[in-house]
């Protein structure tokens, strides 16, 4: 550009921002509440709130829903189980039915469905039936796979987004002299002013997580993006290259047809914890149970590491000897990779590094959200001082109230849709996506309408009042409410009902101060004049 | 000419010239960052597992620079200009390399 750096900066900085911020406002909301993925979930299912769990110890709550699979599923090709966590209390039980039986179900073409189950860890029985929900995952999913898609269309939209963002936060970086001194700059009250320092404080305090959380999030999804690496070193085959990366059965395993009990799961658990020096075993994988070719991997439980690639051991199913396993030697880079990967979905942190997370990704919104109101307010005044709203500020006012205003509508529609439609309904988790996007489509279409002040708050009201009330939607429709859920330990609960309880809060002291604060307006309306 | 005409003449330059450039940064930049990545996967001596992953994620932080380069640039010739400049030894070693596999 014909100016200095610093402007051409400036100028990448805006426009790179702005022109994919409202898909940016949605994949940081969702990827901010996938943080508490199983949390959602388990709110989403009243059923499994009153339900308590005798924790018992891994080996034996493996080898109780053993037991429970081989009733149930005995010549399934495969099992999975998630032994029981700190977040999760339960086993949670998925398996492949029988490719016979799944042909004759009508359901061969494809990839097969799974079935699934929660058992209690003590006894092996299912866990009362929970309503259909998406729960936690639809956010999870939303975060890269948008909807109403197909998968690679939307993971390039996202990827296309994501780099923009990159663009946005490095030219971003680089247009501040100042930046040290932004830490403790804000300035309320002065209308322009303050949203640039509050965009500020909101990139700055959280700027290494706004770094590393575009960048591992386009590592997450870098074969699909930038492919050209691995098709040079590995001839085209991308097959072998992802048979490297992600060394798991040697490939094309059959069962062998003859029958073998399958081994205890307890003493193999033991002795792959004791091999991971006394880390507990999280995912396991039973391949051709009862066949005498099974194998049983166990895969330690997450939290020990920042690497999404978890210490998985083989054993021989039938006999319950180890195997040769397949992660022994990994290089620097791949190391790298599944750290990046790690630090993305988080999955290893603890409760208060998860909040903090959780916090930075909130502050992630905040800049977005402050950076597409801030290009408004900047433009405002030379509309006004033409005398007529252009079409491009109308557009970008109504956007910015659809997404910033009525996402939070939307996302608190889909948790009223999970306890107000009935819990037996047909297609019950599609019913409560729908809720979502009518909401959304309803906020979005209201404010490119009305692109006004009246209608930020409007919007503001409506979504901290359905936020602030899902505490007491949560104990009307059969959940744990506060007073049950904090004297009797149910922290996953609690701390979902105080969250949203806060979103609510903040959300109508918002629109209380829009009603408030309109001097500014009034001075601007009459310069105008 | 009115006075609108001659305001509209530099403003629809600016514009062409504005589209140019993100043209140039967005292709442009993405030809430069697949080539690194390609060369640092035929080139880097290691074993070709670990020199895939690490050209791929080099790849990934070349674009965004690529593209602030193209914005920073006085003109989008120049811009072309120092792309083309920032890729040409790379082609060289993959034309060598992809010779090299040939023969």
């Amino acid at each position: 550009m014909k100016e200095g750096f610093r402007q051409s900066m400036a100028w990448l900085h805006t426009w790179s921002g702005l022109l994919v911020g409202w898909v940016l406002m949605l994949i940081f909301m969702a990827g901010t509440s996938s943080y508490y993925r199983d949390e959602i979930t388990l709110w989403m299912k009243p059923e499994l709130h009153r339900t308590a769990v005798t924790p018992v110890t891994q080996a034996m709550a493996a080898d109780q829903a053993a037991r429970a699979l081989q009733k149930r599923a005995p010549n399934s090709e495969r099992w999975f189980l998630s032994l029981p966590s700190g977040r999760e209390p339960a086993v949670q039980t998925m398996w492949a039915p029988p490719a016979g039986e799944a042909k004759a179900k009508g359901k061969g073409k494809g990839r097969r469905r799974f079935e699934q189950a929660l058992l209690d860890p003590a006894t092996g029985d299912e866990l009362a039936k929970a309503r259909a929900t998406r729960g936690g995952d639809f956010f999870y999913r939303l975060h890269f796979d948008l909807h109403y898609m197909p998968v690679p269309v939307a993971r390039w939209i996202v990827g296309i987004c994501a780099m923009s963002m990159l663009v946005a936060i490095l030219s971003g970086i680089v247009t501040h002299k100042r930046i040290f001194k932004d830490f403790f700059t804000f300035r309320p009250r002065k209308g322009q002013r303050s949203w640039l320092d509050f965009h500020n404080v909101s990139a700055v305090l959280a700027l290494p997580f706004h770094l590393m959380i575009t960048y591992t999030g386009l590592i997450t999804l870098m074969f699909m993006y930038m492919p050209w690496g691995v098709k040079v070193a590995y001839d085209n085959n991308d097959k072998a290259f992802f048979a490297e990366l992600f060394p798991g059965l040697p490939q094309g395993a059959k069962a062998s047809g003859v029958a073998a009990p399958l081994t205890p799961l307890g003493p193999v658990i033991a002795h792959a914890s004791q091999a991971w020096g006394g880390a507990p075993a999280g995912r396991i994988t039973v391949n051709f149970p009862n066949d005498a070719a099974s194998t049983i991997a166990v895969t330690q439980q997450e939290g020990r590491g920042l690497s999404s690639d978890l210490p998985t051991l083989i054993y021989d199913g039938a006999t319950g000897r180890p195997l040769p396993s397949p992660d022994a030697g990994r290089g620097a880079a791949a190391a790298t990779r599944s750290v990046m990967y790690g630090l993305h979905i988080g999955r290893f942190a603890d409760p208060l590094l998860r909040a903090l997370f959780f916090v930075s990704g909130l502050a992630g919104c905040a800049m977005v959200a402050t950076g597409l109101l801030l290009w408004a307010v900047k433009e405002k005044p030379k509309h006004l001082k033409a005398g007529r709203i252009g079409f491009g500020l109308r557009l970008v006012e109504g956007l910015n109230i659809g997404a910033v205003a009525g996402l939070p509508v939307a996302m608190a529609a889909y948790f009223w849709a999970n306890r107000l439609l009935p819990a037996g309904l047909a297609e019950r988790p599609a019913a409560e996506v729908s809720w979502f996007f009518t909401a959304w489509a309803v906020a979005m279409v209201a404010g490119l309408a009305w692109p006004s002040r009246p209608m930020w708050r409007w919007q503001l009201l409506a979504g901290g009042m359905l936020f602030a009330l899902l505490p007491v939607l949560n104990g009307a429709t059969g959940g744990a409410h506060l007073l049950v859920s904090i004297p009797n330990g149910m922290w996953a609960l609690a701390g979902f009902d105080s969250v949203t309880l806060m979103i609510g809060a903040v959300l109508l002291y918002a629109s209380a101060r829009l009603g408030r604060a309109t001097v500014t307006k009034t001075r601007l309306a009459g310069n105008a004049a | 000419m009115t006075v609108s005409q001659t305001q509209k003449a530099p403003q629809l330059r600016y514009r062409a010239g504005v589209a140019l450039r993100a043209l140039i940064a967005i292709f442009g930049g993405y030809a430069v960052a697949a080539a690194i990545a390609a060369t640092l996967a035929m080139w880097l001596p290691i074993a070709r597992l670990e020199a895939a992953l690490t050209a791929t994620m080099t790849g990934l932080i070349v674009y965004p620079c690529a593209i602030m380069w193209c914005f920073a640039a006085r003109t989008p010739p120049r811009a072309l200009g120092g792309l083309l400049l920032t890729a040409l030894p790379f082609a060289l070693l993959l034309a060598i390399g992809g010779q090299g596999a040939a023969a």
